[in-house]
Formats: structure tokens, sequence, C-alpha cells
């Protein structure tokens, strides 16, 4: 786990690392913003210091409480939701599609 | 108006007896909401129309003769984070304000068929993310004891309602404490049922392998009758348990003479002296009840609420990336759809759901993966199996459910992680996948209630009930 080193104080976190990872997460963050998540989620993630001192090579991940197993359903048609109620909930619907503004030919 | 019991299992027998019309039970309730809500602010949405008429078919069936369900004539508060057909559904996020969901959770399909008659959607903190209730989008409900302090969260409009009278039962949901903490707060009965007893069909996700649907209720009866009632297999939620429900009801009359009640004794330290106090007397009254007290430890519980502050944020990020201004809830135009999806989250989303989705992407994010949220998972398992030998020498465990009484506004909010301290005691049960129930336990500082809460293995719900309505017969329920 990598150490950061801000403002004289060794952080878990940096201001470059929320703003990366504001990116990743599609969230626009204002920059006047981006020091006060900083210093909050350097609290948070400091609790971790614990947890690394941990030897835990021996130790099985748990993603469940119970083991998983596939569950399916007979291959059987079924009634699913009403098109017309789905695309009533939608931001901008266009002939039975959801509708978006463009994707790609934009970025500066 | 005739007189209207104030428990579920009151108002069932009495509108099937024909003692009250289950549209004179609504209007009751209604008439309360209308005189004490705007103090407390419990419900994002009150449903009158539909409460009346789903009363009137109640007792129109039960004048034709019909057979009518367990839960006839029952008013019962939703929290906003479960879907209803054509009913907004916000989880008091503005990213979701005015979406009306196409289908229905399963649980509103199982309560309507059990003649529940929902009365409205509940406040919460966004995507039931806190324990205040204070990052509510909508503004923060209060605690009907003392208007002043929270109603703990993040379902504390439902605990609210139950406490002011507003509804006799309702429904929340526990990931990290969501049930139990502001049932503790507001001086009422919170279940967390087994991870997978109830079906999360319908429950607007947060962090999936941890949510789980619950009920409160004023007494252990009650919180048992809503708990069989919603608890079953659903071959809509892959993760649901196909297994048979137990008579929860009967369980929490039979006493606790022979059970083992596990104390920890190397319980994480942060309980006010009052919240501990009230814990010892509640083993002393199970100890003259006929149960036998056996010291267990959990050492890895200390790291518990380290490894959830990882794993229900990376669950979250991922869950909440659903959110992007496209298929339901708010847009914020943008010229193109990838700013639209930045700009859209920007303006939909409030500080906590922010932060954990930036703390969760962080966790998942390369470089990091295996150094976080790797290691949670490995502290998840240590934790799982802490509680498995705890219960190899105890049938449950008996713990504070919140450090703390209900405190004053303001106190935690902008310090995130004096906030997570408030669910040091209910997080391991998540991690573990088990049932826990807060029951009122007497009173602490300022007079406010203290809940004790009952932990038991996966599927002990009989067992947890035993000891919760043990409990209450002992006297610390209100």
């Amino acid at each position: 786990m990598k150490a950061r080193n801000i403002e004289g104080v060794t952080s878990p976190i940096s201001a470059e690392d929320v703003a990366k990872v504001a990116r990743l997460a599609r969230l626009d963050i204002a920059d006047s913003d981006i020091t006060h998540f900083t210093e909050q989620l350097a609290k948070v993630m400091d609790h971790f210091r614990d947890v690394d001192a941990l030897d835990l090579s021996a130790v099985q991940p748990m993603t469940q409480p119970y083991p998983l197993v596939n569950v399916l359903r007979a291959d059987e048609e079924q009634p699913c939701l009403d098109r017309d109620e789905v695309l009533a909930a939608a931001p901008a619907a266009e002939d039975g599609r959801f509708r978006v503004p463009p994707i790609i030919g934009l970025v500066e | 108006m005739a007189n209207i019991p104030t428990t579920a299992a009151g108002i069932a027998d009495a509108v099937q007896s024909r003692e009250v019309s289950a549209t004179e039970v609504v209007e009751h309730h209604l008439n309360v909401i209308a005189q004490r809500d705007g103090d407390i602010n419990a419900f994002n949405l009150v449903t009158s129309e539909h409460a009346r008429a789903a009363a009137l078919r109640i007792d129109n069936a039960i004048a034709s003769g019909a057979a009518v369900g367990p839960l006839a004539g029952v008013p019962i508060a939703i929290k906003d984070n479960m879907c209803t057909r054509g009913i907004p559904t916000t989880c008091s996020s503005h990213i979701l304000e005015g979406w009306k969901p196409p289908y229905d959770a399963t649980v509103i399909t199982t309560l309507g068929a059990a003649g529940a008659v929902m009365v409205g959607k509940t406040n919460l903190d966004e995507f039931a993310m806190g324990s205040s209730t204070e990052n509510s989008a909508f503004g923060p409900t209060r605690n009907p004891l003392d208007t002043s302090r929270v109603p703990g969260g993040s379902s504390g409009g439902s605990a609210a309602a139950v406490a002011a009278g507003l509804a006799p039962v309702s429904l929340g949901s526990d990931t990290g404490g969501s049930i139990r903490q502001p049932a503790a707060l507001c001086g009422v009965v919170g279940v967390k049922p087994t991870y997978g007893r109830v079906s999360r069909y319908g429950l607007v996700a947060f962090a999936s392998s941890l949510d789980q649907i619950g009920p409160f209720a004023t007494t252990v009866d009650d919180a048992a009758l809503i708990t069989e009632v919603i608890a079953g297999h659903d071959p809509k939620d892959s993760t649901s348990i196909p297994q048979p429900v137990p008579s929860l009801r009967a369980a929490a009359r039979e006493g606790v003479q022979g059970m083992r009640i596990g104390r920890v004794t190397d319980l994480p330290e942060g309980a006010e002296p009052e919240v501990a106090a009230r814990l010892n007397e509640a083993f002393a009254a199970l100890e003259s009840a006929g149960a036998r007290i056996v010291d267990v430890t959990l050492p890895s519980l200390s790291y518990a609420l380290t490894a959830y502050y990882l794993i229900a944020p990376a669950e979250a990020s991922s869950n909440l990336a659903r959110y992007d201004g496209v298929r339901y809830g708010m847009r914020t135009s943008a010229a193109d759809t990838n700013a639209m999806y930045g700009a859209t989250r920007a303006a939909g989303f409030g500080d906590e759901v922010k932060r954990r989705i930036m703390l969760g992407t962080y966790a998942l994010s390369a470089g990091y993966y295996d150094a976080y949220y790797g290691k949670a998972l490995k502290v998840r398992r240590l934790i799982s199996d802490d509680f498995d030998r705890a219960y190899a020498q105890a049938d449950v465990v008996l713990m504070p459910t919140s450090p703390m009484v209900a405190f004053p506004f303001g106190d935690k909010v902008d310090d995130p992680m004096s906030m997570y301290l408030c669910d040091i005691y209910t997080i391991p049960t998540n991690l573990a996948g088990h049932p826990a129930m807060s029951v009122p336990f007497g009173t602490g500082a300022h007079g406010l209630p203290v809940g004790v809460q009952v932990l038991a293995p996966a599927l002990g719900e009989v067992a947890m009930f035993r000891v919760g309505g043990a409990l209450e017969a002992a006297g610390g329920a209100r």
C-alpha cells in the first residue's frame, strides 16, 4: 500500500488520486471540493493501517455470506416489463428507444 | 370512531372480527400523520389515495365473506428505497426524484397479498448511506422522542413513523445497521433477518452482499408477525434462501429456559456507560429467566468497521453506476454523453454518496484492488470464523445495538469517521450474513431509549426471537 505525502503529512490518498477516482466514477467534482473530499477520505483510509498490519496470507477471501451457486430458471417465455412504462420513466426516449446526447465526435 | 388497537396483530384481529373497519384504521393513521409528520418528516410521500382504495378492498372482501390475509387492514410504512409500481421511489436522492418504478418489489407484492395497507414511503439517508437520516436530499427526519435529535439511520423515517404512531409497523433495509440502530435510537423493535431470508427483488441495491429487508414494530410479536409474512424463497432473487420460515411468533413466547447467551469479553469499547449498564441488566434478566451466560471472544471484531467501509463502498460504486441519466431519474444536459454522465451524477448525488462512490472506486482501482478490497474480503472471513466459534458455545450473542443514544443534529454529519462509528456493533452481523434484532431495554443519557442487540447464527431467527421476547417480557421495552 502506497503512502502519499501532502503538506508534510503522510496521507493514504492524495488530491490527484481523488481527482482521478472522480473521473473514473463519472463524477464532476469542482477543484475546490477535491481538497475537502481528500481530507475526509484520507481519514477513513487511515483506519486501514490496522488491517494492513495483519498477516492474511493464509485466509480465503469471503465475497458472499453463502457459497455462490448458479440459480437458473426454466427456459420458458415469461412476461417482461412493459416497454412504454419503462421508457416513460427515462429522461428522453424516441421511437421505442432511450435517447442520449452524441457519444463521439465532440471531445475537445 | 372505535378504538384502534396500537399493534399490527391487534389491528388484524379487530378488522377480521369486524370490531373496526380497515377504512377506519387507515383514516385514523392518516389523521395522525397529518397532525404529527410536519414536525417529524418521517414520510417522503403519504399514499393516502392508494391506502384508502386498499382498505376499501379489504372491507369489501370481509363484507362478502371472502378470506383475507394475516395483515388485513394493517397500515405499513415502506422505506423509500423499495420499488412501488407507479408510485414515486426516490431513495431520498435528487437523482431519482420523480421516478415511478415499472414494477413492485417482492415484499410489496407479499404484503399486499397479506392484506397490509401501505400508507407511505419513508425518508432515509440518501441511498441508505448514513446513520442519522441527515443525508436525505429532502431534509432530515426528526426523532419523535426529542425533535432536536436524529432518529438514527439510514431507515430513520421508518423507525420514527412507528415510534410516533404514524403506522404500527414499517419496513426498513439494513446494510450495516440501518434497521437496528434507528430502532434503538427511537425506542422500537427492529429486525435484520438472515441474508437471503427476505427477497431483495425491488430493493434498490446499495451493497448487494450485505443488504437485507426487515421490519420495525412496537412489540416483538409484531416484528415476528411481519418477518413471517415477508420471509421466504423468491425465484426472482438468486441469493434468496430456499428454506421454510419457522413460526417466530411462537418462538417469541417460548422463553429462554436452558439457552446459552454469549457475552463478548473482548467487545470493542466505546459504548456510553448507561448503554453498557443496560446490557449488563439484560444479561441478568435472561439469567433469572433460566438462561445461562457463557463468555465468548470475537477477536477480529475490531477490524469489522474498516473492512465494511471498503466492501460496502466498493459494491456501492458498482451498483450506483446505473444512475447515469439514461434510463431513469434526472439528467443534466451536456454536449456529449460522457459529459452528461459526469454532470448528471454531480448534480444528482449528495456528498456522502459521492464520498462512498469515490472510496469504492479507489478500493477497486488497478494497483489497489488486492491491497484494499482483497484484504477487506479476508477480514470478512476472519469475522465470520469468529462467529462460528462463538456459536459453537452460545445460542445467541448479546451486544449493545448503538454505542450511544440519539444524538443532536449536526453532531457528526461532516465527520464521516465519527458517523461510521455509530455502526461498530451492527456491522459484523452484515459481514457474516447473520440475523440480529434490537429490542428496547430501558433508557440512557437524557432519558433516551437504549437498544439491546440479539445476534444469532445464519437461519437462527427462532433463537433470536426467543431471546428478544424474553427481553421484552423482562420489562426493558417501553
